[in-house]
């Protein structure tokens, strides 16, 4: 018999009766989900920023020292930043190395806990590129909020998706004596828009 | 076999660092509490996600063939293996064939439970932990001293004098910051050359065939979206049925781990990347008998948050070490005796069976009761030492008569204060070694109450 179905037979064998598959509570509903996102967001290292609209974008990413010092940059957002790299162009995943900012769209935001979705299909010809950058700017229209995770799995299909990640913030870790360290491995910083 | 109270001794003997190592274990419970408070729907949805948990148990043969055909039409291989040797075959196999000699590795207690990286290091293939505390511990030739915080157990200084070491940072420098960088440095330049990237698996889902891993160092992501072949590897328990169970986990996950709302990577799975190939390991490796074991099946239901161990007063104490185990901490001392009673039967004694474990466990096994129920299997099996066998005959006998145990009270109360220290404080009263006995009353509970009623009935 393979390992599969010997593994298989086993499960069988000693799992116990069957037991109900109960539904996900309804959760926490809030007054102002921006209010809670813009908390949630800055809690974790992420510098929030709301904006009315779109053209206000350009001008605030200036703002950012790392953006305006930049010297490579790459927007997967059309007509937002100074985008200087071909991500089409680029033949390999590591030739992403270097790259100083990546601005890319967030589909929705989670206010419970400052979390992003961003499907694979937001990031361009490389995955790699939003924890290859140094720095990381997420543009996220207003509209496109939910309150927990509940409503997050609703809105996502995965059919087809590929590839798809929930980023809460700059990349962090607190390794050593439990002191907190922004700028792991990935992005050193992570500056959120929302827009409308 | 060397117990876990022998094991901790070298722990608890610094006490300094014992003691810093307790606080900051207490900081992270609190964290946890804090975030848990938030949720007004916590206890619902810890309830929900043990239902949820046992449920899958109870048909996880079927959601894993759901899962298997959902991922092969994702374009992901699977591979199953019965026990560790298998699994680290097949790991080796896919890296042989492929010509790869240089694999980055995120965190994975399943192959810390396989002894993966020895195996592929003897063969010949540079293994690079790639999670700063797992790094931190690799580069010293250890083990993680807890399941997620790998280097709890070690000082900025030490860490520093490693680095110094290792990666040519400053003599004496020390900072978290400093040496962070340093080691951001040292781990890309490993990320760019490696040929394949290995996971674990937070949890996978059998109705969309995908996976889901979770990092706040983004170590994860870096070590699977550059290289072209990427391996997870899964003890068969993480999965869960629909992706909306998700949700209820995801929620209950880093707030139970490290107090936050969400860990700042959550990286789902369904597919290879661009060009490149996508491999699932699902692996036995003796869970299917601990499924069989009515009393501890729900020890498979474990999430990895290691809160039982940020607020276990033995952990805290006594480091992950003492346990000698890959998981350690109460549901450690389940789990490895659950594989090897003989060498870990004194792990369930590694508790004070306070139920701390038990309350903040993010879905509610009953750690306290099972290990309490461990403790008697212990017993009955004459897995304990015949000194505390026989001091247990005896108590019980003491407790269950009457007139023995006024006696024993009544020499207790007139005799352990005239006698000296020394002789109260041998070596047959361990408990005594860090503590002091409290004074004797000078009556007894039943003493007092009978006078107490003498008087009464005087007046
Ligand atoms: S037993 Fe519960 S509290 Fe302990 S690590 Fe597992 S899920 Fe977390």
């Amino acid at each position: 018999m393979s390992s599969r179905d010997s593994i298989l037979a086993a499960l069988r064998r000693n799992a116990p009766a069957t037991s109900p598959l109960p539904e996900p509570p309804a959760g926490i509903v809030y007054p102002d989900p921006a209010k809670q996102f813009a908390e949630a967001f800055t809690s974790v290292g992420g510098k929030f920023v709301r904006l009315a609209r779109r053209e206000d974008i350009d001008p605030e990413l200036e703002k950012i020292e790392a953006y305006a010092h930049a010297r490579k940059i790459a927007s997967l957002v059309a007509g937002i930043g100074r985008s200087n790299v071909d991500l089409n162009g680029l033949k390999d995943p590591h030739e992403l190395e270097g790259l100083d900012v990546a601005i890319i769209a967030g589909e929705f935001g989670v206010a419970e806990n400052g979390a992003v979705w961003v499907p694979g299909s937001a990031l361009g010809p490389q995955r790699a590129i939003f924890v290859v950058t140094q720095h990381l700017v997420l543009v996220v229209p207003a509209s496109e909020l939910v309150h927990t995770m509940h409503q997050a799995y609703e809105r996502i299909r995965f059919q087809g998706l590929g590839f798809g990640v929930f980023i809460s913030g700059p990349s962090k870790t607190a390794d050593i004596e439990q002191a907190l360290v922004i700028g792991a491995h990935g992005a050193r910083s992570c500056t959120l828009f929302l827009v409308g | 076999m060397i117990g876990h109270a022998e094991k901790a001794a070298p722990f608890a003997a610094n006490e300094k660092r014992a003691h810093w190592h307790d606080q900051a274990l207490w900081f992270v419970r609190l964290k946890r509490d804090r975030q848990a408070e938030s949720i007004p729907e916590w206890e619902e949805l810890r309830q929900t996600a043990s239902a949820i948990k046992a449920h899958t148990l109870s048909r996880i043969a079927d959601y894993l063939e759901e899962f298997e055909r959902n991922a092969t039409n994702n374009r992901i291989q699977v591979h199953w293996a019965c026990d560790a040797a298998e699994h680290n075959a097949i790991v080796h196999k896919i890296l042989a064939d492929r010509g790869i000699t240089r694999l980055v590795k995120s965190k994975s207690m399943l192959t810390e439970e396989c002894h993966l990286n020895p195996y592929l290091e003897a063969r010949g293939i540079e293994v690079t932990d790639t999670d700063l505390g797992e790094r931190i511990v690799q580069l010293r030739h250890e083990p993680p001293s807890h399941i997620v915080l790998p280097a709890i157990h070690l000082k900025k200084e030490d860490i520093g004098e490693l680095f110094h070491k290792e990666l040519g940072t400053q003599a004496g420098a020390s900072d978290p910051k400093y040496l962070t960088e340093a080691a951001r440095g040292h781990l890309r330049q490993k990320f760019m050359a490696a040929q394949a990237g290995l996971t674990g698996v937070n949890f996978a889902v059998a109705e969309t065939g995908g996976f889901v891993v979770c990092t706040n160092e983004g170590n994860a992501d870096m070590g699977t979206s550059l290289p072209r072949v990427h391996i997870a590897c899964m003890g068969f328990e993480k999965l869960v049925p629909r992706s909306k169970d998700l949700a209820v986990f995801l929620r209950l996950l880093a707030r139970s781990a490290t107090g936050q709302p969400v860990t700042s990577y959550t990286t789902h799975f369904h597919g290879p990347v661009r060009g490149g190939e996508l491999h699932i390991v699902i692996v036995d490796n003796g869970r299917s008998t601990i499924l069989g074991q009515e009393t501890f099946r729900r020890s498979l239901s474990c999430i990895r948050c290691g809160a039982c161990m940020n607020t276990c007063p033995v952990f805290r104490r006594s480091g992950g070490y003492s346990y000698g185990y890959t998981i350690p901490g109460p549901i450690g001392s389940l789990l490895a005796p659950l594989r090897d009673p003989k060498n870990f039967a004194s792990l369930p004694f590694a508790s004070s069976l306070c139920g701390s474990c038990s309350d903040v466990c993010p879905v509610k096994i009953d750690l306290h009761h099972e290990l309490y129920a461990f403790r008697q299997d212990m017993v009955r099996g004459k897995r304990v030492p015949l000194a505390k066998r026989l001091a247990m005959a005896g108590m019980s006998y003491v407790l269950a008569q009457t007139w023995a145990y006024r006696l024993a009270g009544g020499l207790m109360r007139g005799i352990v204060p005239r006698m000296p220290r020394a002789l109260v404080y041998g070596p047959w009263n361990p408990w005594g070694r860090q503590r002091e006995l409290p004074p004797m009353p000078r009556h007894s509970a039943r003493g007092l109450i009978q006078r107490d009623l003498t008087q009464k009935g005087a007046k």
